[in-house]
C-alpha cells in the first residue's frame, strides 16, 4: 500500500465520522445545500492536503472545524455574509426583546422560531452558539476552533447568547400577541 | 442582573466552572432569584438550540458517497480468476508459438545440420558414393528400387559441374537421393526426397543459408524437396541449382 493510501486512510478514519456534525455547521454558516456541500467538500480536501501536518494526539475536531471556518471565510457565501473580526461592529438587526428571563423561562420555545433567531445572528455570533450548544465544544476548543483566546471566546459567547435569548423573546413575545 | 457572581455563572451555564467552586456557586444559586433564574434559563435555551440545530441539515448518500470517493478513491478492484485466466492462457498460446516456432527453426536447423553432417562424413569416407560415374544416365537408374520417387539430372556438359556419383541417404528419418558434384576443387552434396506438407511447412523458406561455413540452397519442385550443401560459394550453388531445377 503506499503511502498516499496509508494518509489518506489515516485521514479518512478520523474525518469521516464527523461529516454528519461537519455538514450541519457548514449549512448554518452557508444557509442553503449547495454551498454547503462545496464548503464541505473543500474542507475536507484540504484536510486531506495538510494531514501530514496535523500532529496527532492534539484536537482532530476543532482542526478540522477551524478549516471548515477559514474555508467559509474566504468563500463565496462567506463574503456575502460580510463577517466582521471586530466583536465591536457586531450588530443585531432585531429590536431588543423587553421582559425579564423569568417570563421568558415560563415562554414555550418553538423550533422554527430557534432555527429563525440563529439564522438571522451575524454569523460569528451564529458559529460561536453552534460550536457551543450543538457541538459541544469547551471553550478551550472554541478557542482553538476561532484562533482566539478564551477570553474573548466567554465574552463573545456571554454577548451572542444574550442577542439569541433577545430574538427569542422578540419572536415569542409577537407570536403572544 | 448585576449580581457579582454573574462571571461564574457564565462559566456554569458553559460547563466550565472549576470542580472546587461548583459547591459554593450552587449555594448561592440556592440563595439568590435572579441567578437562579438566569442559570435555568440559559440551561434551557441551550438544550432547546441543540434540539432544534443538531440535525437541522444532514449530509444526502450521494454526497457522502462522492465525499468519501474524494478523499479516498476505491482502489481499483482486484482482478478477478477470469482475467488472471486469460493472461496465463495467452501466456501460455505464446510459449506454445514461440516453442512451434523455436521447434519448427530447430527441426529446420536440425534437417539442414544432418544434410551437413552427412556431406562431410560422406567426403570422410573412403568410399563416398555407392554408384561412381560421371554419366547421369548411369546414376540415375542405380537408384531405381531404391527410392520411392524418381528424379532427373541436369546435363552438365557445358558447365563448371560434374557428377561424381551417388548413395542412399537418409533425411529427415526419410530415404533421400544424395548425389555428389564437384566444381573446380570442392563438392557439392546435392539431397532429393520426397516433400511433404510437414516438410515443407519446415522449411517453406525457400532459398540459402548458411550453417558452419556450409553454404546450403533448399527449394521445392514436382513434389520432391532439393537440398544443396558445400563449402563453395553460394554463386556455385545456385548455378547448380538453376541447372537442377531446370531439369526437374
Amino acid at each position: 500500500m503506499s503511502d498516499d493510501r496509508k494518509n489518506a486512510e489515516a485521514f479518512a478514519a478520523l474525518a469521516l465520522p464527523l461529516l454528519a456534525q461537519l455538514y450541519n455547521f457548514a449549512h448554518w454558516l452557508a444557509g442553503d445545500r449547495q454551498d454547503a456541500e462545496d464548503l464541505v467538500q473543500e474542507t475536507y480536501l484540504k484536510g486531506l492536503r495538510g494531514f501530514a501536518s496535523f500532529t496527532p494526539g492534539t484536537n482532530f475536531r476543532a482542526w478540522m472545524y477551524r478549516i471548515l471556518r477559514n474555508t467559509f471565510l474566504t468563500s463565496r457565501a462567506g463574503l456575502k455574509a460580510n463577517v466582521s473580526f471586530d466583536d465591536e461592529e457586531n450588530q443585531v438587526a432585531e429590536p431588543v426583546a423587553t421582559g425579564d428571563p423569568e417570563s421568558f423561562l415560563m415562554t414555550q420555545i418553538d423550533r422554527a422560531q430557534i432555527q429563525s433567531a440563529l439564522q438571522q445572528l451575524p454569523v460569528q455570533q451564529r458559529e460561536i452558539i453552534l460550536l457551543s450548544d450543538v457541538e459541544e465544544m469547551s471553550y478551550k476548543e472554541i478557542s482553538e476552533t476561532l484562533s482566539v483566546p478564551i477570553g474573548t471566546v466567554m465574552s463573545r459567547l456571554s454577548r451572542s447568547r444574550k442577542v439569541m435569548r433577545d430574538l427569542l423573546q422578540a419572536k415569542t413575545q409577537r407570536a403572544g400577541l | 442582573m448585576n449580581c457579582t457572581w454573574r462571571e461564574r455563572l457564565e462559566l456554569y451555564a458553559g460547563g466550565e466552572l472549576p470542580p472546587n467552586e461548583l459547591g459554593e456557586f450552587e449555594q448561592h444559586l440556592r440563595s439568590c432569584h435572579s441567578c437562579s433564574a438566569e442559570a435555568v434559563s440559559r440551561m434551557r435555551m441551550k438544550h432547546a438550540i441543540r434540539a432544534a440545530t443538531s440535525d437541522a441539515f444532514a449530509p444526502s448518500p450521494d454526497f457522502r458517497a462522492r465525499l468519501q470517493n474524494a478523499i479516498l478513491p476505491e482502489p481499483q478492484p482486484r482482478m478477478g480468476w477470469w482475467p488472471v485466466i486469460s493472461i496465463a492462457a495467452t501466456a501460455v498460446v505464446a510459449l506454445v508459438v514461440a516453442g512451434m516456432i523455436l521447434s519448427r527453426n530447430n527441426t529446420r536447423q536440425d534437417l539442414f545440420s544432418e544434410a551437413v553432417d552427412s556431406h562431410v562424413s560422406t567426403l570422410a569416407s573412403a568410399n563416398p558414393v555407392d554408384v561412381v560415374s560421371t554419366d547421369r544416365h548411369t546414376v540415375k537408374p542405380w537408384f531405381q528400387g531404391k527410392l520411392p520417387f524418381s528424379f532427373n539430372l541436369p546435363e552438365l556438359q557445358n558447365s563448371e559441374f560434374r557428377l561424381i556419383g551417388g548413395r542412399v541417404s537418409y533425411l529427415g528419418q526419410q530415404p533421400a537421393a544424395h548425389l555428389l558434384f564437384g566444381i573446380r576443387k570442392h563438392d557439392i552434396s546435392v539431397f532429393i526426397l520426397q516433400d511433404s506438407e510437414s516438410l515443407d511447412r519446415l522449411i517453406h523458406n525457400a532459398g540459402s543459408n548458411r550453417l558452419n561455413n556450409f553454404n546450403i540452397d533448399t527449394w521445392s519442385r514436382n513434389g520432391l524437396r532439393y537440398i544443396v550443401v558445400s563449402d563453395t560459394a553460394m554463386a556455385d550453388l545456385e548455378a547448380l541449382s538453376d541447372l537442377l531445377r531446370a531439369s526437374a
